[in-house]
Order: structure tokens, then C-alpha cells, then sequence
């Protein structure tokens, strides 16, 4: 009920962007989805895949659509504290609207097209047809808004075979300047056959800042294409942030993500990858540490369709404080898909008698042939292995920051970035070291 | 003198596990203590140590302060060290940064510089020779996936790297091989000195033909119910410790209470 009308209150301050340069079919597709919106409201704690993740604080904020040219802050500065320069193309929204003076599109091999969105829709906009006529919107809210709402974001188009080495950085900062902005930033990776690439999206704002980021990334790898994709939110805990990565995988394809939630109140991160062509492999990491009142929400589908298809999930999470973890991972074995090897992992560590973790891995199997396993933990710090710590004269607060950082390491010593896992590094080892705990209130 | 233990008593629950220890320990002195399972030898250790969930009375004072006061990081910075019964594994830690973190935390606390990684290196390299470990054993996670020798030899490195005062070692035979525990009592031989005193805790006679005790104490039921020279271990090992309560419990009828 309480729900239903703060949609209607949403709903009333937006309307589809882009009127009037949208071409008709992008027009169509935004009213339909807006009509998908109205006719199914939000999402809300009924539905199964929101079952833990409550979204009345943000359907309760009056929010605005973000324009181009609504910051009033940012600098070249702010943005690179908050994402490392990792040296290669570097594509800088604020929010959710590209800014040219901050990016850097030089030094691409001739093969890969690394532009904005907005800059696709304006030259050739038919390219981008079947991303908003499909799928996300059809039975997604928040994908349905981002196609009401997204003119930015970034494009990324290999042709085949070809390997770009300097990974392509995607930094999404907002600035609201005081208005409770909704940004809703719309990228598009497309992998042709045997290509190669690492993409980066770094999620950041101003403390104090209320807005929400409501983003979609697709990404679509032909056969034999690799992918390797990390991403960084770490958004004001005044920010709301909610994601979705939507992947397709071809023949012999391989991708992989490493997710890092550390900021905002309220963060979901759902990554939804089909497996459509024989051999596919994906692997999906994630890790999450919600401290003081956040949620930080992974929900994941991964559906095989094809046969001999690989999938691999490893999250790990680290509450403290009121902090509420989900974990809500789903695998579809379809009909047919032999020899698939599955796998999930979630582990927990709560070091607060107050943080709450749901952890919900889900396998669903239609076929005989199969390799699947899954697997949950909960549990606290050691106290033997602290006692031993400090027995050895490491201080209590240390000895528990040397604990949790042997639990996060493994996550972190993934990512084959050095530069970005030294900035994780000092982040994580800032959040847990010395009773340093800037969101604990 | 280093340690003064009166009337120590310490419970978990209503199970009272140490009923009155009495035990003094000078500097350069190394004593053993023996006693059956169950005689709250290891619960001894772990009161001294500062490990929680016992109701402890009575009181244990150490170089003039009251031990049972400080918190198990700050008795570590006051000089005294476990060697532990069963070492924990905390896999994603590796030996050689525990190794040093714990060194420069007790240097910290100190008042002293801390050691770089080339200097602490080097540091044990010397001491790993003591107790004949290689480099392949620092850059694993601390006793992740060791064997019952190497886990003991570990302590048995950490006591040399962290040169405590009072060093307890709490069972540091059980589980070796008569090559391993060669091994790990020349470590320990070689770091007794002037200054610094040992507390022996065993099962068996077997380690003290090696590490030889100044003083040998009995526990029994949660109580000292012998001290003597390292002769007392031998008449242990002939008697047994059952004989040695018989034996006792006729002469001194105050013991009954350590027969149960």
C-alpha cells in the first residue's frame, strides 16, 4: 500500500528522457517500460528476489533525474581519489552523463570502440535497439526505469580478435549539488569473437550527497571473447546504489567479475548471466562489508543453456554493526545442459552481534549430467585464533584486523589490477584497522 | 623472584578445575610440571595467559605485578609466552608477518623500534637454525596444513624470535617423534638462560630426560600435591601417578580431595 504510492510519487517527477531526439522505437521502448513500471510498481519485500532488501527509504526520496551539468563540485581531483588512475582509456560520468574534459580515449588498438552512450545514440542509434527493446525491462523494475531513464554510459564495442591490454576504466561519480538526483547510467560491452578486454567501473560521490544510482551494464561476448570485468562501489552512505549486470555468453566464451561493495545505505548488486552457447565459463566474485545500518545486497542468476558450460561463484561477506548481508544466489541447469559445472560458494563473517546476514544459494537442476555443488558459513572470529594473536602481543584491535583481512585477502589477491588492488587493499585494511570506522555511528 | 602463585582456584561453570596452586619460580629456573590428565595442568597455562571463561581466585603475582590484571596482549609485552598445546591454524596469515607484527607490537609496547622486513629476515633466519626449520615454513599461513613437529617447532621459533621472560610450555612433547622432540628440546635448551625462567608443563617423563628441570612439581586434582628435584620425575615414572597418590594420600590424609 505504503509502497504503491510512494511509486506513484516517484513516478510522477519522472518523465522518459530524450524526448523528442529519441528515435521512435527508443520512444516506444521507454513508454513501454514506464507502462511496465506503473502496471507492476517496485519490487517489494513479497517478491522472492527482495525478500531481504527493503526499498521504502528510497522510494520514500523525492528524487530528480539527473541532467548533464548538474554538478557543482566535482574536480579531476575528487574523481581520482576515487578511482586510481590505472594509466589506460578512462571514461568519467558524473552523474550518469559523460564528462569529456575528465576521460581519456587514447591509446585504443583500432578494433575497439570505447565511446559514450549518448554519443551512439545521437550518430547511429539503431545499434542500441536491441538493448532497450528486450529483456531487463520486461520483468525488472529498476532496469525498466534505467530504460526510462538512461541517455549515458558507456559503449564499449570490440570487433573480432581484438585484444585491448590497458584495462578501460569506467568512472561513475556523482555530484548532486544539493538535489536528490536519480542517475541512471546505461552501458553497453560488446565482445566480438576472440576479444579481449578489462573493464573497471568504480562507483563514488560526496559524503553528505542523497542520490540514487540506478545502473545497468550489459554485456555481450561472442564466441571464444574474453571478458574480465571488476567493479567498485563504494558510494557515499548517503547514496542508494542499485545495479544491474546483465551478461550473455557465446561459444568458448569467458568472463569473470569481481565485485567490491563497500559504500552506501543501501546497495544491491545483481549480475544475471546466461549461458547460451557451448563451453561458456563465468566466474563471479564478490565481496561485501556493510558496517553501521547498511545492506548490501547480491542477488545472482546464472542460467545454463548450452552444454559443458562452467560457472563459479565465490562471495564472501564481513558484517559489523547493524550491517545486513545478502547473498541470494541462484543456478538454472536447463533441460539438456550436459556436463555443466557449477559451483557457489558464500561465506560469512559477523563481528557484530547486532549485523545480520541472509545467505540463500539456490541450485535448480534438469539434467542428469552435471557437476554442481554449493555451500554457506556463518561465523564469527575465531576466538582461539585471537587469543593466540594476542598472546603473541598483538593488540586485541590489530589481532581482529589481521583476522578479517585473512578473510577478505583471498577476495582482494584476485584481482589481477595491481594499482586496483592496492587501493582495495588500503580501503579494506582503513575500514577494519585500528577501530578506524568512519560509518560506524 | 619472577612468579609467586597463592592459592590460585579457577572454575568454568560449577566444575572447579584449579583448587589452590601454590608455585614459585626464580629467574634462569626451569620447572616441570607433571600430572595426570584431567589434573588441570594445560588449565593452569591458560589461567596464566589470560585465556577467558574461568572464574579465577587467588592470585599470581609476576615481576612485582599483579598478572591476572593485564590483558593477554599486555602479559605478552610484560615478557611471558605460551607454547601451546595445540598451536591454532589461522589460514590467510602468513608465518613470517605474524611473526614480525607480533615482534614489532611487543617492541611498541616497549618503547622500542620496530624491525623492517629485511632486518626481522634476518632475525629469523638465526633462529630458525635453533629449531632446524626452513624459508618454505614462513611463507605459509601460521601452521595451516603442519604436521603435529612442525606446529611445535613453530612455537618453539616464535618463543626465540619473541625472547619472552616467562616461557610455558604446555605439552610441547605430545605428538612427537623421538626426532622431533630432540629437535624441539635443543630449541628449547639453548634459549634457557640467566634471565629467564621456564615453566615445563608434560605428561611424561620422557621430555625431561632432555629438557632437565631444576624442580619438578605433581598436580593432581587441581592442586600441587609434590615438588622435588628432577628425581621426582624418575619415581613418577616407576610408580606411575596413581602410586604416587597412594602413596600419598596415606601419609597426608589433607590430599583426599586430589584422589577423585
Amino acid at each position: 500500500m505504503t509502497t504503491a504510492m510512494a511509486v506513484g510519487g516517484v513516478l510522477s517527477s519522472f518523465e522518459p528522457r530524450g524526448e523528442g531526439r529519441d528515435p521512435v522505437w527508443l520512444a516506444e521502448a521507454r513508454l513501454a517500460a514506464l507502462g511496465w513500471v506503473g502496471e507492476h510498481g517496485f519490487p517489494t519485500r513479497k517478491d522472492e528476489d527482495w525478500k531481504y532488501t527493503g526499498l521504502d527509504p528510497i522510494l520514500a526520496v523525492p528524487f530528480e533525474a539527473a541532467t548533464p551539468g548538474s554538478a557543482r563540485r566535482v574536480s579531476a581531483d575528487m574523481i581520482n581519489a576515487a578511482a586510481v588512475d590505472l594509466g589506460g582509456p578512462r571514461l568519467v560520468f558524473v552523474n550518469g552523463h559523460f564528462v569529456a574534459e575528465f576521460s581519456r580515449l587514447t591509446g585504443l588498438p583500432a578494433g575497439a570502440e570505447v565511446t559514450n552512450l549518448a554519443a551512439v545514440l545521437a550518430a547511429g542509434p539503431e545499434r542500441l535497439e536491441p538493448f532497450f527493446a528486450h529483456a531487463p525491462g520486461e520483468h525488472h523494475a529498476f532496469a525498466a526505469f534505467n530504460d526510462v531513464l538512461a541517455e549515458d554510459g558507456a559503449f564499449v564495442h570490440l570487433t573480432p580478435g581484438t585484444c585491448v591490454d590497458e584495462p578501460i576504466q569506467l568512472v561513475f561519480f556523482s555530484d548532486t549539488g544539493g538535489v536528490p538526483l536519480m542517475s541512471s547510467p546505461r552501458s553497453v560491452i560488446l565482445a566480438g569473437p576472440g576479444s579481449r578486454a578489462t573493464i573497471v567501473e568504480t562507483y563514488a560521490g560526496i559524503d553528505g550527497d542523497v542520490y540514487c544510482t540506478n545502473a545497468v551494464t550489459e554485456a555481450v561476448l561472442a564466441d571464444g571473447a574474453r571478458i574480465e570485468h571488476y567493479k567498485v562501489q563504494d558510494e557515499p552512505v548517503s547514496a542508494f546504489h542499485l545495479a544491474l549486470l546483465d551478461v550473455r555468453q557465446g561459444r568458448n566464451s569467458r568472463f569473470s567479475s569481481r565485485s567490491v561493495m563497500l559504500g552506501s545505505s543501501i546497495a544491491r548488486h545483481e549480475v544475471r548471466v546466461l549461458l547460451e552457447d557451448v563451453g561458456a565459463e563465468v566466474s563471479l566474485d564478490g565481496v561485501y562489508l556493510p558496517q553501521g545500518d547498511q545492506l548490501h545486497d547480491n542477488t545472482i542468476f546464472v542460467d545454463h543453456a548450452a552444454t559443458n558450460c562452467t560457472s563459479h561463484q565465490l562471495y564472501k561477506g564481513v558484517l559489523d554493526g547493524r550491517g545486513h548481508g545478502v547473498f541470494n544466489g541462484y543456478i538454472m541447469v536447463r533441460p539438456g545442459a550436459d556436463g555443466t559445472d557449477a559451483n557457489q560458494k558464500n561465506k560469512n563473517l559477523i563481528l557484530s552481534d547486532r549485523a545480520e546476514v541472509d545467505t540463500r544459494p539456490r541450485l535448480e537442476i534438469y539434467t542428469d549430467d552435471v557437476k554442481c555443488t554449493h555451500g554457506a558459513a556463518v561465523d564469527q572470529l575465531d576466538e582461539d585464533a585471537l587469543l593466540y594473536l594476542r598472546t603473541r602481543g598483538i593488540p586485541l584491535e590489530a589481532a581482529r584486523g589481521l583476522l578479517i583481512d585473512a578473510f577478505v585477502h583471498e577476495m582482494v589477491d584476485r584481482i589481477g589490477l595491481e594499482a586496483l588492488r592496492a587501493q582495495l587493499e588500503a580501503l579494506v585494511a582503513s575500514r577494519f584497522g585500528n577501530g578506524d570506522r568512519p560509518v560506524e555511528p | 623472584m619472577m612468579l609467586k602463585i597463592e592459592e590460585l582456584h579457577a572454575s568454568i561453570e560449577d566444575n572447579e578445575i584449579l583448587r589452590g596452586v601454590n608455585l614459585e619460580l626464580n629467574a634462569g629456573e626451569v620447572h616441570a610440571i607433571m600430572g595426570p590428565n584431567g589434573s588441570g595442568k594445560s588449565t593452569l597455562a591458560s589461567v596464566l595467559i589470560g585465556r577467558e571463561g574461568y572464574d579465577v581466585s587467588g592470585s599470581v603475582c609476576y615481576e612485582g605485578q599483579d598478572l591476572l590484571a593485564l590483558s593477554p596482549e599486555d602479559r605478552a609485552a610484560a615478557g611471558v609466552f605460551l607454547a601451546f598445546q595445540h598451536p591454532v591454524e589461522i589460514p590467510g596469515v602468513g608465518n613470517m608477518y605474524f611473526m614480525r607484527t607480533a615482534l614489532n607490537s611487543l617492541r611498541r609496547q616497549r618503547g622500542q623500534d620496530e624491525l623492517d622486513s629485511v632486518d626481522f629476515l634476518a632475525l629469523a633466519q638465526e633462529r630458525m637454525k635453533l629449531v632446524e626449520m626452513d624459508q618454505t615454513f614462513m611463507s605459509r599461513s601460521v601452521n595451516e596444513g603442519f604436521s603435529g613437529g612442525e606446529k611445535k617447532r613453530n612455537e618453539i621459533l616464535q618463543m626465540a624470535i619473541l625472547e619472552p621472560k616467562l616461557a610455558i610450555l604446555d605439552e610441547t612433547d605430545s605428538g612427537l617423534d623421538i626426532d622431533a622432540l630432540r629437535v624441539v628440546a635443543n630449541g628449547v635448551n639453548a634459549l634457557r638462560s640467566e634471565g629467564r625462567a621456564m615453566l615445563v608443563i608434560t605428561h611424561h617423563q620422557r621430555l625431561l630426560d632432555y629438557i632437565v628441570p631444576d624442580r619438578v612439581h605433581v598436580m593432581a586434582a587441581g592442586r600441587i600435591v609434590r615438588s622435588g628435584d628432577k628425581d621426582l620425575a624418575l619415581e613418577l615414572e616407576e610408580h606411575g601417578y596413581t602410586g604416587l597418590r597412594q602413596q600419598h594420600n596415606s601419609g597426608r590424609p589433607a590430599l583426599s580431595g586430589a584422589t577423585q
